[in-house]
């Protein structure tokens, strides 16, 4: 098998480092290969925050490159705007509709960009948008964005619920478990309602 | 249990299962999580030292004592700790001892790009470098056993990509490695002239006898595939040419990247047609390969700037390009920016209206070089801010408009001295210790100020004021930086004084679980006359909205900074009516 490339894209302090442990633990637990690459320090505080999940029979390199990625799990518009140059042609795009203004947009030295996601599409981007904040409000906390993007990327992979289900008992914070069950079920029924 | 384990975290593993006795580090990305997981295990002794030359010096003592021992640091606390490496090369050791040396190409976290290969070359010391975790986990034991057999000092090198990559690891026991007797042995350990002269003989066989073992260990391998190209590499590199090249190139593998295997290299360049060396950084093994008199190409292809990747080796030897779409308008950078609650910030605020001179050092507070802020005007190297402003002072005489910033973690690491220094030679600067109660920019490290030690032991706190006092300041205030109208009174006060001045800006990290977070504040659209004056903090909470400021109430943790500076009261708490 051909190794498959995950990528998660987002603002620090989104919470990509759970979504990418999840990940990490689910396609383990199916057999495979896997490496998890992440970044921290610097990057972190408030910066744009990439993190690359492969798994496959052999994984070599940790990093996906542009064209590369079968799945993008966009937390942010202009992240996604950034990032959507590392799908692959035949890859899908996983993105929340919220928006967090850069530095230099708050300081007036740059503009937000109008309807990311519609040009998005225009450029035959196989996009599936999502109002992750919404739905994370409605399990409990804005902060459960990341388990409900999660949700909608599991209706999309080849591996059982219940998988999943397992990955988010073990990784998430004790207390958590049950807001992030519920929000990942949120993410998962709004992908199958489509 | 197979895992996944982060490249640290394997290292860790390492060095639990090789019996290693005591760990000293000082914290720095990407090495940090080395010593943060070892501490986990009760058998091993582990401990934050106030900076990388005092963590080597502790795990060389151990290893005088008998233990196992371990420090590690990023490439630059390998500068800090340069002196104690160079002589322990000579003294060797009693139980094993190895320096991990985290590299960082690209600098995702770091003020350089420096190659760590070369202390190994100048402190003529043997260096493993890992390609991937379970690599990170067996090669702790080899070097283990290298340090021990050959009696030298072992420096690990590991590289961003290795630190903070996660693979799978098979976990194995602990060898419990009995202390070894202690003997005392001058001749070895005393290194003054007389002794030392003997020890340098000793270091110059002992990189003999390492270049013999070279040719023959399991670190280093031939993969053979295609022999129309051969690549010589280590590390990351390798893991992106098996990606890139696959069976279309044999591959020698370096797990000892110095000393080089001379012959094997002699004989892999022998039977492939076309060799490359692929190195990130420096052309350390190009220079060594070239110097035997084999034709071989690097730099001439790749650069020595930043991080390889797959693509670049496919594109540069195999000529195969990588197709995609992208997004066709500019999309604005999103550079890191201090925390919204961030304590630093309402100090910088001031700095920044005042317009004074920073000479600013590491640490998240060097944040506050950027934009809107723009309030620093240098930053070279842990604790150099105090030294470099006192300097600067000697030569152009305006402590009235100049000052330093360096945080608490910083300033026990090698603020301190600078501090000395000013005390003793008539300075008249302005310090200010930005004390947030913990070590932040590397994830919330403890250290000397914070009353708690890397086990998570109570311990005496190191006073910050009585140190300041203790170097000869006299003049030593304590601000709370939410308070901006204090900061700004005590700023103006210490900075006109005509004696040498200490300010404490003291306030914990807000990201610090003990920090309770307030409601977050909302701003009234119909006070709001979209001055922007609670823009000038750079806040990442603060955006506009319709023409108006507005506040995102999933960042905000309502310390009320951008608050107290609008001039027409149009920001506050709701009630906790909305959430």
């Amino acid at each position: 098998m051909k190794t498959k490339s995950v990528m998660i894209v987002g603002v620090g302090g989104q919470g990509s480092l759970l979504a990418s442990r999840i990940l990490g633990y689910v396609f383990q637990a199916e057999g495979f290969d896997v490496k998890v690459s992440e970044v921290h320090g610097m990057s972190q505080r408030g910066g744009s925050v990439v993190t690359y999940i492969k798994y496959g029979e052999k994984v070599y390199s940790p990093i996906v490159e542009q064209g590369e990625a079968d799945y993008i799990l966009s937390f942010e518009q202009l992240e996604a705007a950034r990032w959507v140059s590392y799908l692959k042609k035949d890859g899908v795009m996983v993105a929340s509709t919220q928006k967090i203004d850069p530095m230099p947009v708050i300081t007036g030295a740059a503009v937000y960009p109008q309807d990311i996601l519609p040009k998005l599409q225009r450029l035959g981007v196989n996009l599936r948008e999502i109002d992750a904040l919404a739905l994370a409000r409605q399990a409990g906390s804005p902060k459960a964005t990341n388990t409900v993007l999660i949700g909608v990327l599991s209706a999309l992979m080849p591996f059982e619920k219940e998988k999943w289900e397992e990955a988010i008992r073990q990784i998430a914070p004790a207390k958590f478990v049950e807001l992030n069950l519920k929000a990942f079920s949120l993410g998962r029924e709004a992908a199958c309602l489509r | 249990m197979k895992r996944l384990m982060l490249g640290n975290e394997a290292v860790a593993r390492g060095l639990y299962e090789a019996g290693c006795r005591v760990i000293s580090s000082y914290p720095g990305t990407p090495s940090t999580e080395i010593s943060e997981y070892a501490a986990k295990y009760e058998e091993i002794y582990a401990e934050w030292a106030p900076n990388e030359k005092v963590a080597a010096e502790v795990a060389l003592g151990a290893s005088f004592g008998g233990a196992r021992s371990f420090c590690a640091m990023k490439h630059v606390g390998l500068n800090v700790a340069a002196d104690p490496l160079f002589t322990s090369s000579y003294t060797g050791v009693n139980g094993g001892m190895i320096y991990a040396v985290a590299d960082d190409p690209g600098m995702h976290s770091s003020q350089n790009e420096q190659d760590s290969r070369h202390y190994a070359i100048a402190a003529k010391l043997p260096m493993l470098e890992p390609s991937d975790s379970l690599e990170c986990r067996d090669f702790v034991k080899e070097a283990y056993e290298i340090s021990e057999k050959f009696d030298t000092p072992v420096l690990f090198r590991l590289s961003t990509r290795v630190s903070h990559s996660q693979s799978i690891v098979e976990e194995g026991e602990r060898n419990e490695v009995p202390l070894k007797d202690y003997v005392k042995n001058p001749q070895k350990y005393v290194m003054m002239p007389a002794f030392a002269k003997g020890r340098h003989e000793t270091v110059e066989r002992r990189l003999e006898e390492l270049s013999h073992f070279a040719e023959s260990t399991g670190l280093n391998r031939v993969e053979w595939a295609s022999k129309k190209i051969g690549v010589i590499c280590s590390g990351i590199a390798y893991q992106y040419v098996k990606e890139a090249l696959g069976q279309e190139a044999s591959i020698l593998k370096l797990g000892l990247i110095h000393p080089l295997p001379q012959k094997l290299i002699q004989d892999f360049a022998r039977q492939v047609d076309k060799l490359y060396v692929i190195e990130e950084l420096d052309d350390v093994f190009e220079t060594q390969v070239k110097k035997q008199g084999i034709p071989c190409e690097g730099k001439a292809l790749f650069t020595k700037l930043g991080e390889y990747s797959p693509q670049l080796i496919a594109e540069k030897i195999l000529g195969q390009k990588t197709e995609w779409v992208d997004f066709d308008e500019a999309v604005p950078a999103r550079p890191p920016a201090m925390c919204p609650g961030c304590p630093h910030r309402g100090l910088y605020y001031v700095l920044s209206k005042l317009g004074v001179m920073v000479s600013g050092d590491i640490g998240c507070y060097t944040l506050g070089a950027a934009a809107p802020l723009n309030a620093m005007d240098s930053c070279i190297c842990m604790g150099a801010s105090i030294s470099a402003l006192h300097g600067f002072n000697k030569a152009r005489n305006m402590p009235e408009k100049s000052v330093a910033v360096i945080g608490d973690s910083t300033f026990m690491h090698s603020g301190i001295t600078g501090l000395v220094n000013i005390g003793y030679n008539k300075g008249n600067s302005t310090v200010i210790i930005l004390d947030n109660r913990i070590t932040g920019m590397t994830g919330h490290q403890q250290n000397p100020t914070t009353g708690k030690t890397l086990k998570g032991e109570e311990v005496p706190q190191i006073q910050i004021e009585a140190v300041c006092r203790a170097a000869g300041i006299n003049r030593v205030s304590v601000v709370d930086p939410y308070n901006v109208a204090q900061v700004e009174a005590v700023l103006k006060e210490e900075l006109a004084s005509p004696e040498p001045s200490v300010i404490i800006s003291r306030r914990p990290c807000v990201l610090l679980k003990s920090v309770p977070k307030k409601e977050p504040l909302f701003v009234d659209a119909k006070k709001c006359r979209a001055c922007k004056a609670c823009f000038k903090i750079g806040c990442p909470a603060i955006h506009m909205e319709d023409g108006k400021a507005a506040v995102d109430p999933t960042l905000c943790v309502g310390c009320g900074l951008c608050a107290s500076l609008c001039p027409f009261h149009a920001i506050g708490p709701l009630g906790g009516a909305k959430k």
